[in-house]
């Protein structure tokens, strides 16, 4: 059970028995971990597995119902961030605890004790910086930095307290192959200098590559602790999920036929102040098959799947042509009765409204069509929709016709993206259609939209989870500074060579070379 | 005294406690607090400094006094936006309905009473200066701090540790607590000066500006000064030369009224809040990047333990 780690003495941090109860749900359930000195220790888990709350309760974000924490073999207790820090912890947020109006220097000095000024904030920095590889400029303010450099400034930010140990939670969920290769060599520097590491994750491939012994939660509990590098990814996931995870089955072939979607030289200004202008985008999407847009967050997936959806208008008609109707100015509901059909990112809130009921949110995109007449809603209808939903995608609600708040992020996603295929849609779009889903829920979603496209319709799926249009996509593209790369079939892309399209590498070089 | 000057010297009379109440305002908005109260704080400090002035025959007193009930008011609306997480447009206004009301039962006794007025502090060898001299270095004691205060608050909020854990806390509670930075509390201070400053605006309204007291003297003003905030995207320097810009229309549209243009005095009455918006929207618009208000404003703040 226990992985070969070389240290004598007790171990830098333990955790004994940690529970914590938020009314009738336990998200902690008498945890036990230990990490050693120097060592990358991984904590795995599906999301809602508990692993966000456990480590804030480590980090004294929040306080444990029960349990003990021993520093250096003593119990200690911390009541707050500060009082972690000083004990030498150090934290990345995945959510980056910053603020996007202050400037790099600001946002590492706002977060230090003991005396400092600007002047010596930005010579530490340039200092770490150096010697970690973790290039930032001082002066420039963070919402004009990229997810990458963000991090960095995170993990400036704790490397500055010289921390005994560094909690990294879901680290590269936002970074491109590249910057995230870039990352585990500043761990391993880290890890060879004497700092222990916790690190947080759902990605086995990542955890294999950095860590030798790695802790798995399921459902608030310990399940196991392994050695990632000894153990099948196939047993690690069943581990995580508590039973096998099925493939997806794609078997029927991939036979497009129809044009159903066309974007044709669309450019779309930025929506507001941190927006990314969608610079001429071409686009066909055929009858029969899934096509992918990959990127990293913020590079004009959301202008896109506006101006898809129709939320904003483009300047051309034929800019956007959807069932060989040029409807690049009309609106989303004028796309829906040509029977097109969108997900957006972002679940409550947008595809559903919180405190709405389920049955009342069949209205959002079906009150063009069956759910209301001449302006008055058909209630029965709307109930009778929202349970075939239900029942069709496997959505658990806590009563009948819950409010959609009442409902887990996966169960909501379900219902949503149900509501959109029980239409029977030529044109499916969706945007980030398993973010923050567990990993059952994400399943059947891809399955669902792999099914769909084998019916014969047109499907986008645009996700920062590049795993998951492998898994689904006939045909792939790469969305970066809001241009869009080439369609190509999903069997010629290599994780490589998304990643320079997400830096825009392989542009530039393809531009030298036309010169 | 020339006519013209003493149009300039109403002028300053007239900006300064639209930018005394704006100050503590942009300090409170900025740790992330929109208090719409400001009216009724600024319509209990004047009735306060009054009472208290008249009660114990000192302008001195009457500012203490004034600056109290303002904060008080202040810690009023911090328990229920802080400890209750209460919704802060609703309780704003009602903190501004109740000040009102509360105003003039307190003022009541005191309606018809007069104040003699605060004598002027000429600085020596600067007020000599011919025109700006008389003008800029021979006001009372409230022009001068209001002018110091407006350049100690940028300095803070620019230049000291304090004002960067303020502008953190405005700009992202949620990040600020999970850093450790103490939200609350850094809060119900700047709410607190938020309300000592709309206290000491009505108290120079009351002690200064008019010299008697009358229920509602206030006139919209806490208003004014909420909007020149917004206007001034949140930044000391542009709020004093909206406040001015405000306070200078004001006084001339009246002289242009006495002075029966055969403009309608409506129109004549909209100008200066025409002119303070063209003014600053000019302004942020030769910056470039639009300002924005600080990220967590509005938003309660419930700490998860």
């Amino acid at each position: 059970m226990k992985a070969d780690v070389s240290s004598s003495g007790p171990p830098l941090v333990e955790l004994k028995g940690i529970s914590k109860r938020y009314g009738d749900l336990l998200a902690n359930d008498g945890i036990d971990l230990s990490i050693e000195p120097g060592e990358i220790h991984a904590l795995l888990g599906e999301n809602g597995a508990g692993k966000s709350t456990l480590v804030k309760i480590l980090y004294g974000v929040i306080e444990p119902s029960a349990g003990e924490i021993r520093w250096e073999g003593r119990p200690v207790a911390i009541g707050s961030p500060v009082e972690a820090r000083a004990l030498g912890l150090g934290m990345v947020f995945q959510h980056f605890s910053l603020f996007d109006e202050l400037t790099v220097a600001e946002n590492i000095a706002v977060a230090l004790s003991g005396e400092w000024n600007l002047a010596t904030v930005r010579g530490k920095l340039g200092e770490i910086s150096r010697t970690y590889g973790l290039a930032l400029d001082a002066d420039r303010a963070v919402w004009t930095l990229s997810a990458g450099e963000r991090q960095r400034i995170e993990i400036v930010r704790c490397l500055l307290q010289n921390p005994r140990l560094l909690i990294l939670d879901e680290p590269t969920s936002v970074l491109t192959p590249q910057e995230a290769e870039h990352l585990f060599a500043t761990l391993d520097k880290l890890s060879a200098d004497g700092c222990s590491i916790l690190y947080i994750s759902h990605k086995l491939e990542e955890v294999r590559r950095l860590c030798r012994r790695a802790t798995i939660l399921r459902a608030g509990r310990v399940v196991g602790t392994i050695d990632p590098r000894a153990s099948t990814a196939r047993e690690i996931a069943a581990l995580m999920v508590g039973s096998e995870v099925g493939e997806i089955r794609t078997d029927a072939p991939h036979v497009p036929h129809g044009e159903i979607l066309r974007v044709d030289h669309l450019d779309m200004p930025p929506a507001g102040l941190h927006g990314q202008a969608l610079k001429d985008v071409n686009l066909v999407v055929r009858a029969g098959e899934v096509v992918g847009i990959a990127g990293v967050a913020g590079n004009g997936q959301s202008e896109l799947f506006a101006a898809l959806s129709g939320e904003r208008l483009a300047e051309r008609a034929d800019a956007i042509t959807i069932a060989g109707r040029a409807c690049g100015t009309t609106g989303i509901d004028a796309r829906r009765r040509l029977a097109a059909a969108f997900v957006p990112e972002e679940r409550l809130g947008h595809a559903a409204a919180p405190t709405h009921r389920l049955s009342e949110n069949t209205l959002i995109s079906h009150a063009a069509t069956e759910v209301s007449r001449s302006g008055f809603i058909l209630l029965s209808a709307a109930k009778r929709l929202a349970r075939t939903i239900i029942k069709s995608f496997d959505v658990r609600t806590p009563e009948g016709d819950p409010q959609a708040r009442k409902l887990s992020g996966g169960n909501l996603q379900k219902f949503v993206i149900g509501r959109e295929i029980i239409r029977k849609p030529k044109l499916l779009v969706v945007d980030q259609p398993t973010w923050g889903v567990d990993a059952g829920a994400a399943r059947l979603i891809r399955q669902a939209l792999v099914d769909l496209a084998r019916d014969g319709s047109a499907v986008v799926v645009v996700s920062q989870d590049l795993d998951e249009l492998f898994e689904v996509a006939d045909q792939m593209a790469v969305i970066h500074q809001g241009s869009l790369s080439p369609l190509k079939p999903i069997g010629e892309w290599t994780k490589e060579a998304v990643g320079l399209e997400m830096l825009g590498v392989a542009q530039a070089q393809g531009g030298a070379h036309a010169v | 005294m020339t006519t013209f000057e003493a149009i300039l010297l109403t002028i300053v009379t007239a900006s300064t406690p639209l930018l005394i109440a704006a100050l503590g305002e942009l300090v409170t908005e900025r740790s992330g607090v929109l208090n719409l109260g400001v009216e009724g704080m600024m319509a209990m400090g004047a009735a306060c400094s009054f009472a208290a002035a008249v009660t114990f025959d000192s302008t001195l007193i009457g500012v203490m006094a004034g600056m109290m009930a303002g904060a008080l008011m202040a810690a009023l609306f911090a328990l229920v936006v802080l400890g209750f997480a209460a919704n802060q447009v609703g309780s704003g206004l009602a903190l501004t309905i109740f000040g009102l009301g509360l105003s003039g039962l307190i003022g009541a006794p005191f309606v018809g009473a007069r104040r003699d007025p605060v004598p002027p502090v000429d600085i020596p060898g600067l007020s000599d200066i011919p025109f700006i001299g008389r003008l800029f270095f021979e006001q009372d004691l409230f022009v001068y701090s209001s002018v110091a205060l407006t350049i100690l608050i940028a300095l803070y909020l620019t230049r000291t540790r304090s004002g960067l854990t303020l502008r953190s806390i405005g700009e992202n509670h949620t990040s600020a607590n999970a850093l450790g930075l103490p939200v609350l509390r850094v809060r119900f201070v700047a709410i607190l000066f938020g309300g000592a400053c709309a206290g000491l605006a009505g108290a120079y309204l009351a002690l200064v500006y008019t010299r008697f007291w009358s229920p509602g003297m206030t006139a919209g003003r806490g208003w004014i000064a909420l909007a020149l905030v917004v206007f001034a995207a949140w930044r000391p320097g542009w709020l004093l030369i909206g406040a001015y810009i405000f306070g200078a229309a004001t006084v001339l549209q009246l002289h242009a009224q006495a002075a029966q243009f055969g403009v309608p005095s409506q129109v004549l009455s909209a100008v200066p809040y025409l002119a303070t918006i063209l003014a600053l929207l000019l302004l942020s618009l030769r910056h470039g990047r639009a300002v924005g208000a600080p990220g967590s404003l509005g938003a309660p703040f419930v700490p998860d333990r």
